[in-house]
């Protein structure tokens, strides 16, 4: 599948803090009850935006200043739990195009970079001061530099680390494997034959 | 130098050396089911592809089952179109699917092994993260989301770059009434609910050894709760014994050559590792969580701890944990109250968890107002468990006997949590909202300690309940 490489991500943020926010968070497994991931932003985050009456927790997605945001900020071991794509398809689906975190469990990681959402480690400190800065001025423009693994912010200028294979695929256009894959199936009916 | 179990496999299973450096890694055998596969097959058929080794995928339906009546049309409009598009996607595709009506369904995780299609030296994939569980008998085998099940419908084969591997040794003999739950929430409660990310967990020595296949899956199965997505014990004879006369086995002569090769993929004597952890068996207690991350336990008899005593980095998700379970610092979780008894569940919804609680529920009762439901994790199960006479002693003591299905484990079927009820669960994850109702309340333990709260109607020291010495 030919895709356009991910190089820069431009956009306003949103802090949702805390660590270990796992995929049950992001997309409650009530709301995987489909057969397409279709219409799931809506459910993104849901119950912890939402009372279990309906009412909204103001939670920072649904305040006014961080409306339009682009960009995601969380603390340590994003998405662990569940290895529902549904968790980054519905943060797609929301409109968020990169997540910034202190660090991110593995498959959550590999969906996401598949959809070619690029998620991108930052070390604590400067995490804190991106969140504080954000929470500040929530119309500051933050910047991922893929190419060099770099976070800017106003003033604030930091590196952030990302798995050499995936900042390969979305540099190059092919985070999503299917074409290399699908290009090595005479070698894969080789191996098939030997392999029980 | 030697080998690793991981490091075989993968060498032999490795396909090509991709564009952006990652491995592509051949699938020896691939599970599915309604809930991370439609989407993929839907991609299938946007693209003009087809399974390219469709013997090679099994499915199962388990997720959003109803486990009290199985009429169908379900009452649950979406779980049934679920279910429908599942046999379409099946029957369209030529993959074996265990179907309600086949007698052979249930949880995936439980599914795989009964049938034999679990085997030592393979690589399985899944899109379900408690995959990790059929390394138990020597498989590698992962959690994947669905454009992965997507790439392995199509090509047999995903993207994927090695794992480290880190050995937990665990050695000693565990006390009367600590079972395998107890191991793997003490490694996750050690190691942390992110320790292993970027590992392979080889669980190993004598601890482990000593272990039945069945206790060895339910350490395998909560490998991903300590971030290791990658978890499995090198097989010996115990697993060829569990493995021999299932159905998809190989038999006669095919049997005695996948043997040959069986004993040879364990991690060599001198395998290096990455990390290597041990542990002492005869430290560990029945353990309970008490938070919002299966790394927040403690044994039943210690305090939970407060934010305070806790490594800095552990302080605001236990902030966290002690509001939303409402819990205080310094309480001890035996005495707890609890409104709900879930027996279940890819960990612990197998034969031997069923075997092992009846014998201290017969003749016991449930305490008044709990509401206590035991589900087996497949048909198969549930039929041995009715020769067995076990579910009568369960359906005696006052447990609602279900049909097999994931249940309470997650909220995708009608078996949810109302309100803030606590649940004394033998499932895997005590996330928020995890049970199906947003403020309902897990305590994760193993499967004797939920049937000691369910009689006594608190949390309570199952080796004092039920006077195991």
């Amino acid at each position: 599948m030919s895709l356009s490489p991910i190089k820069k991500v431009t956009g306003r943020a949103v802090p949702v803090e805390g660590d270990d926010i796992d995929t049950d968070r992001i997309i409650p497994a009530r709301y995987m009850r489909c057969v397409t991931f279709d219409g799931l932003g809506e459910f993104l985050f849901h119950d912890i935006r939402q009372t279990p009456e309906g009412k909204s927790t103001k939670h920072p997605i649904d305040q006014a200043q961080f409306n339009g945001s682009t960009i995601l900020i969380s603390g340590m071991n994003f998405g662990c739990g569940s290895s529902r794509e549904h968790a980054p398809q519905a943060i797609v689906r929301a409109g968020f195009k990169a997540v910034i975190a202190g660090n991110f469990a593995e498959i959550f990681f590999g969906n996401s970079t598949t959809l070619g959402l690029p998620c991108v480690t930052a070390k604590k400190e400067d995490l804190e001061a991106l969140t504080q800065l954000i929470k500040k001025e929530p119309s500051t423009e933050v910047q991922i530099d893929l190419e060099n693994l770099k976070v800017s912010a106003g003033k604030l200028s930091f590196p952030v680390t990302m798995k050499a294979s995936a900042q390969q695929g979305l540099l190059s256009g092919r985070y999503d494997a299917i074409a290399d894959l699908l290009a090595n199936l005479p070698k894969v009916k080789e191996l098939a034959a030997h392999l029980p | 130098m030697g080998k690793t179990l991981f490091h075989k496999v993968w060498d032999r299973h490795a396909v090509a050396k991709l564009p952006d450096g990652s491995t592509q890694l051949f699938i020896g055998t691939h599970l599915i089911h309604e809930v991370t596969s439609p989407q993929a097959f839907g991609m299938l058929r946007d693209l003009g592809l087809k399974v390219a080794f469709p013997k090679r995928t099994f499915a199962t339906v388990d997720h959003i089952v109803p486990t009290d009546q199985r009429v169908e049309p379900f009452k649950d409009t979406l779980a049934d179109a679920m279910i429908k598009e599942l046999r379409k996607n099946c029957s369209d595709f030529g993959v074996t699917f265990f179907d309600i009506p086949s007698g052979k369904q249930g949880i995936v995780h439980i599914v795989g092994p009964e049938q034999g299609i679990t085997q030592p030296g393979t690589t399985i994939a899944c899109g379900d993260s408690h995959t990790s569980t059929h390394g138990a008998f020597g498989a590698v085998a992962f959690g994947i989301g669905t454009s992965q099940v997507r790439d392995v419908l199509a090509t047999q084969t995903m993207a994927l770059s090695p794992l480290k591997v880190r050995k937990i040794e665990v050695r000693d003999k565990l006390g009367p009434g600590v079972y395998a739950k107890d191991i793997i929430l003490h490694i996750i409660r050690t190691l942390g609910v992110n320790g292993g990310t970027g590992y392979a967990y080889e669980y190993a020595g004598p601890t482990i050894e000593g272990l039945s296949i069945e206790e060895r899956m339910t350490i395998c199965n909560m490998s991903i709760e300590g971030g290791a997505r990658v978890g499995y014990v090198n097989p010996d004879e115990k697993t060829f014994e569990y493995l021999k006369g299932r159905p998809y086995c190989p038999k006669g002569k095919d049997w005695d050559a996948a043997l040959t090769e069986w004993r040879k993929v364990a991690s060599d004597p001198d395998a290096v590792y990455d990390d290597v952890k041990v542990f002492e068996a005869s430290e560990i207690r029945p353990t309970v969580t008490w938070g919002i991350n299966p790394g927040q336990g403690i044994f039943i008899d210690e305090a939970i701890p407060s934010p305070e005593q806790l490594p800095v980095a552990d302080r605001s998700s236990a902030k966290e944990a002690l509001e939303f379970m409402k819990f205080k610092a310094g309480q001890k979780l035996a005495g707890q109250k609890i409104q709900v008894a879930f027996f279940g569940s890819c960990t612990n919804a197998r034969l031997s968890d069923f075997v092992e609680a009846s014998r201290f529920l017969k003749g016991r009762k449930v305490a008044k107002g709990i509401r206590a439901i035991a589900v087996p994790g497949s048909q198969g199960v549930s039929k041995i468990c009715a020769e067995m006479g076990i579910d009568k002693i369960f359906r005696e003591a006052g447990f609602d006997w279900r049909e097999a299905g994931c249940s309470m484990c997650l909220g995708m079927n009608p078996d949810q949590l109302v309100g803030d009820e606590i649940c004394a669960s033998s499932s895997n994850r005590n996330f928020k909202g995890r049970q199906g109702s947003p403020t309902g309340r897990t305590l994760l333990m193993s499967p004797v300690m939920v049937a000691a709260a369910a009689v006594t109607g608190e949390v309570s020291d199952a080796r004092k309940v039920f006077a195991q010495t």
